[in-house]
């Protein structure tokens, strides 16, 4: 069979994965697909949100006594500890277009270090206490304040539910961000342009703003 | 108008030539493979084989209905058994099949394009389709689920004692192997499009895959959180739904079918999309309305998800809500309508040819019309009353999903078949199995509409109290079931033995425009040789025979030089 | 084997003219399908390959005939809709004299409450001329309350009264069906709706139903006792008291609770005996114990001990005074109709009690 020769071949962009034409359309089509993961995670989350809303229309006193026993202090702890960690993710992308791999590295530890501490705060002295004071949606479940059990019984479960989803895409986080760190250590040809890291930045802001409307909606709820 | 004859030497010339199929033959080849048409094959097998699961449940489904007592069934086991067809069809046959069979394989190549933009999702995609189909299995062997495919709450949450848990888990996988394959669609026709390939050149099966791609990566979410909300109630007893805490479990069907109902979207648009190549190609003549067909796909998608509540105007949701619902759901219809007039007045003027892949867009035709119109009832309030929960509703919708999205996908694969496989299946038996899936279908679903105006229930199991009734059409839709499967096995026999056996396949055999045409068949891995540029408007059949010749020549060339090297050894 | 029926017989008000909209849809189904397919057949022949029909200047688009073909089928549908909607909106406004009985779905079976006392399961007795309301909730999943003869269905969910109505036409025996999707004995949750000439009905009910052996306490009766039982009358007396506040005459009345002004509904006494937090009266505290319905692994009240519960609560709304309540008097407006008041009459009082707290199921 003839092989003419293939225009792909003039300029060989060994960035370039064989299916694309050149570099630009190569990024632009990464771009869009986060894009369209992170729509896609919006809707994912933005259900649970719909109906979280709906319940505490319906049982806003409950809702309220139930999130009095929240912490706000270390929900706060936790906005910064992200909002920092965005920060930090942020400059790493930075420092990958710039090509400062060293830098790029320091940030994206400090990143992996405010999400583990993240979830170290959420584990161990929020939901821990929770555990302890039986506030634990379940057959463990018993409540001695006022408001109607039943209703309390469901904001824990919309709290544990939608914390909990938070927490698992923090974890997949951590992980993705450590592995960027591996390939990028041992330059694996695949992460050596700055794009993997603009994808793993988007979605790092995509969990850091989830976690921004999680935050008020049930540690900052007002009566 | 026939497959032209191919000769001898060129019968062994295209039998040798590299392609996709026999670029590599080692197991890791194919199950670690990036190519888009590689994927797709495998895909053909595993949705396959979860058709006949699912085929195989409901003939069992079916046979167990010709008596009111049952037959050999306990009630338990029925529910088992529908529940088993319900989802095994919807998540793991309809949602998947055209997309990621005929869509992986041809969108590359219709928009010009080497591969999907993430060819390495697209395998994460089958893997995640056969991890949650063995997860299916499991849910099966480990004693099945009985709640139906909607997994209503509280009874799929609190109260069933089968194995929901591991039911919704796998069809949460399939969401997400859905929502992969959506994702690389969308980039793809935004942004691997030859030079040349504009909006309105593209094929309109290409607009029907990005609507389709655009409902699944916004709905498909959705179902998957209200799944896993239903498999924490029972694992967690997070109980969102549970009336026992305050929640509502109404709330669950309307976030179940927020996705559901854009759902049957996904399942019908790539079909319409189909539709729309073999008119063309079979009518010998550009779709009429191009544009308003490909709008009538981005309509049809947004519309889609505005109409969610007229599955549930009985259940308890206000007056209001239902009035509304209603109204959206007649507006809904108006996009699907354009289309039908739109391929009808295709064949004005056109030259018509009745092969196999003819017969079954002309099936679709009827059938979907039907299913459609049988929407109305139903979208009506006043009589939706009457007939939810009923027969008449599995009427309508396996008059659109099988009457439709079935035998659209089966004229697809008819028509795509001699360019995907390099081979021609044969021509009699095509249009055997058309006639007769046809014929088995209407005998079987026609009398479900009476069933269901009559009275009675679905997933119903006995039906003593009107047996009388209701058994004349469960013994005429339980014939007709088994012509039907006769129709639909004859397909896998013969399309499975033209694989090795039929005839070989010119680059293209029924004449048809368009750029999966222009390169060999089977596509060589890169797709063409040279990657191509588009300066014809879609389904441009008037300046065909000059772009054809050229192609015919080049082929030609291409195959003396092939014979002369065969020669040399 | 020849089917003997094509349409269900026409046994309630609605029938007719769903009925009606019915074959209209229909008519408007074949007339499109045919159509489009003798179309399609019609064009398949004249221009199939070969023949010598005029194929000049073949036409691509065409905006004329795109808006010809879409905007009269809308407006047809938006008549459909129109007529639908009118139709559906009658379903769900039941006359006010309408005789109320009450329906609890469980698994597997249906429970009916006559509010003069008198049960059933799986059958349902109504007189015809006279229209019924079902009241209903579910004890366990959701199950819909169907009768196809007379068109009508509605879900029957847990935790919350739904509602469907019909007026019986025609003395009869039909169809019960549940029609939601419940579990092993969805198919054989069923039955049939006795219609019965109104004379016949009034015999019926005051001999005590099919089962006339038994001595039926009006609901009322029965909600009154479990009142006494799990000592509601401690706290709730005639007149506010710190404790509690009065039941008496607070029926369709607005409430002035924490929440906001409310209306009280059935649903409102149901919530407020199983979860009484959920809306305090303006001047009081939670201190109300919670009464609530039985599940699958805790005690509780059933619906049916529930529904008795509010009855007599909704009782005290139209009767004088509290200890005036003999039997004869009761005079259950709120369900209004006055078929029921003249079966109440001859039932005695007391009788035998199956109703204890966490009990009958």
């Amino acid at each position: 069979m003839a092989t003419t020769a293939t225009p792909h071949g003039a300029h060989h962009d060994d960035r370039v994965y064989h299916q694309f034409e050149d570099y630009e359309q190569q990024t632009d089509s990464y771009v869009i697909g986060m894009w369209c993961f992170v729509v896609q995670e919006i809707m994912f989350f933005g259900a649970l949100f719909m109906a979280y809303t709906l319940y505490r229309w319906k049982y806003q006193d409950d809702f309220y006594q139930a999130r009095q026993t929240l912490n706000i202090l270390w929900g706060a702890v936790n906005t910064t500890v992200l909002l920092t960690s965005s920060f930090s993710m942020a400059l790493a992308v930075h420092y990958a277009q710039q090509k400062k791999q060293a830098l790029q590295q320091a940030c994206l530890f400090f990143t992996l270090l405010c999400a583990c501490a993240f979830l170290f705060v959420k584990l161990y002295f929020e939901w821990a206490e929770k555990f302890r004071l039986h506030h634990v949606m379940g057959p463990q479940f018993h409540w001695t304040g006022s408001g109607s059990p039943a209703h309390i019984q469901l904001f824990f479960s919309l709290y544990f539910g939608m914390t909990g989803l938070h927490g698992v895409h923090v974890l997949a986080g951590i992980i993705v961000i450590g592995i960027l760190m591996f390939m990028t250590h041992k330059n694996y040809p695949s992460v050596r342009d700055y794009i993997p890291t603009e994808l793993v930045g988007l979605y790092w802001h995509f969990v850091d703003i989830v976690w921004i409307f999680l935050f008020p909606l049930f540690y900052l709820m007002p009566k | 108008m026939s497959t032209k004859a191919i000769s001898q030497e060129e019968t062994s010339h295209i039998a040798e030539r590299k392609n996709y199929l026999n670029n590599g033959s080692s197991i890791s080849s194919w199950l670690l493979t990036f190519d888009h048409k590689r994927i797709a094959f495998m895909y053909l097998i595993s949705i396959s084989f979860f058709f006949l699961i699912g085929a195989i449940a409901a003939g069992i489904v079916r046979l167990e209905l010709v008596s009111p007592n049952g037959v050999m069934l306990e009630n338990e086991t029925f529910n088992k058994m529908f529940s088993a067809h319900g989802i095994t069809m919807v998540f793991f046959f309809l949602v998947p099949s055209i997309p990621a069979t005929l869509g992986n394989f041809l969108l590359p190549i219709m928009v010009g394009a080497r591969d999907l933009a993430f060819p390495r999702m697209n395998l994460l995609s089958w893997y995640l389709y056969v991890i949650a189909g063995i997860l299916l299995l499991l849910a099966v062997f480990m004693g099945g689920v009985d709640t139906g495919w909607t997994f209503y709450t509280p009874f799929s949450s609190l109260y069933s004692k089968t194995q929901v848990t591991l039911a919704v888990s796998a069809a949460f996988l399939a969401g997400f192997s859905s929502i992969l394959t959506g994702i690389n669609f969308i980039v793809t026709v935004h942004k691997m499009r030859c030079p040349g390939m504009t909006w309105d050149r593209l094929p309109l099966f290409v607009w029907a895959m990005y609507a389709t791609s655009l409902i699944m990566i916004l709905g498909t979410p959705v179902v998957a959180i209200t799944l896993l909300l239903v498999a924490f109630e029972r694992v967690f007893s997070i109980g969102v739904f549970s009336p026992e805490l305050g929640g509502d479990p109404v709330l669950f069907q309307h976030m179940f079918w927020f996705y559901s109902h854009p759902a049957v979207y996904i399942m019908v648009l790539p079909g319409m999309g189909v539709i729309s190549e073999i008119m063309a190609a079979f009518s010998r003549k550009r779709v009429f309305g191009y544009h308003f067909v490909a709008y009538s796909s981005l309509a049809i998608a947004a519309l889609g998800f505005i109409v969610w509540g007229h599955h549930m105007f009985v259940s308890s949701q206000s007056m209001y809500q239902g009035i509304v619902f209603s109204l959206v759901s007649f507006l809904v219809a108006v996009p699907s309508a354009i289309k039908v007039f739109n391929w009808t007045a295709t064949m004005y003027k056109g030259n018509i040819d009745l092969s196999t892949p003819m017969l079954y867009a002309l099936g679709f035709l009827g059938l979907f019309v039907i299913g459609g119109l049988t929407g109305l009832y139903l979208a009506c309030i006043g009589t939706d009353v009457h007939l939810t929960g009923t027969y008449f509703v599995v009427a309508h919708f396996h008059f659109v999903m099988v009457g439709g999205s079935v035998t659209a996908f089966l004229g697809g694969l008819h028509f795509w078949w001699p360019k995907m496989f390099g081979r021609m299946y044969p021509e009699f038996w095509g249009k055997m199995a058309a006639l007769i899936t046809f014929v088995g279908f209407i005998v079987t679903f026609m009398p479900q509409f009476i069933l269901g105006f009559l009275g009675m229930p679905r997933r119903y199991h006995l039906y003593y109290f009107a047996g009388a009734e209701f058994q004349p059409y469960h013994i005429m839709s339980t014939a007709g079931s088994s012509v039907l499967a006769v129709g639909l096995l004859m397909p896998a026999l013969y399309l499975t033995w033209s694989l090795k056996y039929g005839e070989p396949a010119s680059r293209n055999p029924f004449h048809a425009v368009g750029l999966e045409w222009t390169t060999q068949s089977p596509p060589p891995t890169e797709n063409f040789d040279t990657p191509p540029v588009v300066t014809w408007e879609a389904y441009d059949y008037g300046e065909m025979e000059a772009h054809e010749a050229h192609l015919d020549e080049a082929e030609l060339e291409e195959g003396g030089e092939a014979k002369k090297e065969v020669e040399k050894l | 084997m020849f089917p003997t029926k094509l349409a269900p017989l026409q046994g309630s008000n609605f029938a007719p003219e769903v009925d009606a909209l019915f074959y209209i849809i229909t008519a408007l189904t074949v007339f499109f399908t045919v159509g489009v397919m003798a179309v399609v057949i019609f064009f398949a022949i004249k221009y199939r390959a070969g023949s010598k029909a005029d194929r000049s200047r073949p036409q691509n688009e065409n905006l004329f005939i795109e808006i010809a073909w879409s905007v009269p089928p809308l407006i047809l549908g938006l008549v459909i809709f129109a007529w639908g909607s009118v139709l559906f909106v009658k379903m769900r406004r039941p006359p006010q004299n309408a005789l109320e009985i009450f329906v609890i779905g469980k698994q597997w079976m249906w429970h009916i409450q006559h509010p003069n006392g008198v049960r059933e399961m799986n059958e349902l007795h109504v007189p015809s001329g006279v229209p019924i309301k079902l009241t209903m909730i579910s004890q366990d999943v959701i199950h819909a309350f169907y009768v196809p003869q007379f068109r009508t269905q509605f879900m029957v969910v847990p935790g919350r009264y739904t509602y469907e109505w019909f007026e019986p036409t025609k003395p009869g025996k039909y169809y019960l069906f549940c029609a939601m999707h419940c579990g092993a004995g969805h198919s054989e949750m069923g039955g049939y709706v006795y219609v019965m000439p109104p004379k016949d009905y009034q015999t019926w009910l005051a001999h005590g139903g099919s089962t006339p052996s038994n001595e039926h306490p009006t609901l009322v009766q029965q909600g009154q006792e479990l009142y006494t039982q799990l000592s509601c009358s401690n706290c709730h007396k005639e007149q506010d008291t710190e404790r509690a506040p009065s039941l008496y005459g607070i029926y369709n009345k607005t409430a002035k609770t924490d929440k906001g002004d409310m209306l009280v509904t059935d649903d409102y006494l149901r919530e407020a005996i199983v979860n009484p937090y959920d809306k305090i009266v303006a001047g009081y505290t939670n201190t109300m114990p919670e009464y609530k319905r039985v599940t699958q692994t805790e005690p509780g009240l059933t619906e049916e001990q529930l529904r008795s519960l509010v009855e007599y609560v909704k009782s005290l709304s139209s009767s004088a005074t509290p200890s005036g309540l003999t039997p004869g008097a009761v005079s259950p407006a709120a369900s209004g109709g006055p078929v029921a008041v003249n079966a109440v009459a001859t039932q005695k009082p007391g009788g035998v009690s199956a109703v204890a707290a966490g009990g009958v199921r």
